[in-house]
């Protein structure tokens, strides 16, 4: 049996599909600070069979647009005093910036050093945006 | 009011606010003389990052003959571009000197970002492979006059319809007009984009190999090149190449009121035996596109 402290203070990210645990880890930079987290994968759902799931003993500002972006499904627990604060339920953004490049190789984007390209959702089931400047379709 | 926006792709302008554009432009073709200084004092920079005479021209003579001047450049090397400076920075430095610029350039997006950069009106004459508004403007208002209604047609667009950014802008323009249907006529490799299909009801276009198997169903024939360089083969352009050749023997069958568009340049996708036919109108069209960009310079300037 695994054992993982509950936390007092901090984020559970839960209900991550299977698979995309580490994927949201090291997006969150999580794999280089120096307060306790940790990443569970393959833990048991009634749910979902399986699913992945983060702890992290501190309050950071997350990026709720990327965790949107790859796993729309999941849940974000913030924790006080070991319970439940507040349950955050995420959805794929409208549109976000600062987070694809596009891939176009004839876009202005891929010559000039743009800040925050906004990309459109496009298509909510194959999670795929389009770029502002030359409407190039992308996904995570 | 057009004043002061900028023109970058289609659908930055309402279906009335073209109607404002169209009807300006026909008036502009009935009374010429009534426009010749409506531009005096004002000044067009043509920013033109990669050559096209025939655009240029357009906007150039369109400054022109309303009186006005024209700064600028018509490649990239002859510009400070060639010394590394960003189109952010070029389009503020030249909107202090300038009312209104026209802005032609390789990359795709390069107007847009432009005019997130200036409060002077930017006008995309051609991105890359993306969009060419004013081409479409031309396209249009050539249907409104011969055609006398943008609603109910047939399109064949035929030819290069993946790199054709005049097809992709034509087919986002017209779609917003009632009962219009496309036919996609290409090879495989020159297919139009997904991301054009994706804003189609799925009922309203047909695609095909064959110009011969819908020519007979045309309103208006909208061709294009097929640009030999384009095929991953030698094999396929030599099947295709001359299914897209539109002679006098493949107008046969086609309706006596079509209309045969092209954005012009023409290489040999037309055979100059049609040039006589009354359905091919496509140096008219070019006239319209002179016509239609005086009626859009005089709107964003805001001097009608």
């Amino acid at each position: 049996m695994l054992n993982i402290d509950s936390i007092k203070k901090g984020i559970v990210i839960d209900h991550i599909k299977e698979g995309y645990g580490y994927k949201i880890f090291k997006e969150l930079g999580l794999h280089k600070v120096d307060y306790r987290v940790a990443l569970i994968r393959n833990v048991s759902s009634r749910k979902q069979g399986k699913k992945d799931l983060i702890k992290i003993e501190n309050r950071i500002d997350l990026d709720l647009n990327v965790l949107g972006i790859i796993d729309p499904d999941l849940t974000v627990n913030i924790i006080e005093d070991e319970e439940i604060k507040e349950k955050i339920k995420l959805s794929l953004p409208e549109k976000i910036k600062g987070i694809f490049n596009c891939k176009n190789p004839r876009c202005i984007t891929s010559e000039e050093n743009i800040e925050n390209v906004e990309f459109i959702l496009v298509d909510k089931d194959k999670k795929e945006y389009r770029c502002e400047y030359c409407d190039t379709k992308t996904s995570l | 009011m057009l004043k002061g926006r900028h023109l970058i792709e289609p659908r930055d302008f309402s279906l009335e606010e073209l109607d404002e554009i169209f009807a300006l432009a026909e008036d502009i073709i009935k009374n010429e003389k009534d426009y010749l200084d409506k531009c005096r004092g004002k000044l067009l920079a043509s920013l033109f990052y990669e050559p096209s005479t025939r655009t240029r021209f357009s906007f150039e003579s369109a400054m022109y003959r309303l009186g006005g001047q024209v700064v600028g450049f018509s490649e990239a090397a002859s510009s400070s571009v060639s010394k590394g400076e960003s189109v952010a920075d070029t389009i503020k430095t030249i909107a202090c000197y300038s009312d209104i610029a026209v802005m032609r350039h390789p990359k795709e997006g390069a107007p847009l970002l432009a005019s997130q950069n200036t409060d002077m009106p930017i006008i995309n004459a051609g991105d890359g492979g993306h969009q060419h508004p004013t081409q479409t403007l031309t396209d249009l208002l050539t249907i409104r006059i011969l055609k006398k209604d943008l609603s109910n047609h047939t399109i064949g667009l035929c030819g290069d319809l993946k790199f054709g950014r005049t097809v992709h802008s034509l087919v986002k323009a017209m779609k917003r007009y009632l009962n219009i249907n496309f036919v996609f006529i290409s090879p495989e490799e020159l297919q139009i984009p997904d991301y054009i299909k994706d804003d189609l009801q799925e009922n309203s276009y047909y695609e095909t190999e064959s110009l011969d198997e819908v020519i007979d169903k045309l309103d208006i024939l909208y061709m294009t090149r097929v640009q030999k360089e384009r095929f991953f083969n030698e094999e396929d352009y030599v099947r295709l190449k001359d299914s897209y050749i539109l002679t006098n023997e493949k107008l046969k069958n086609s309706k006596e009121d079509l209309i045969i568009m092209h954005p012009l340049p023409r290489v040999n996708e037309i055979a100059v035996e049609v040039d006589r036919d009354k359905r091919a109108v496509y140096f008219d069209q070019a006239k319209f596109g002179m016509y239609v960009r005086m009626a859009l310079i005089l709107k964003l300037l805001g001097v009608e």
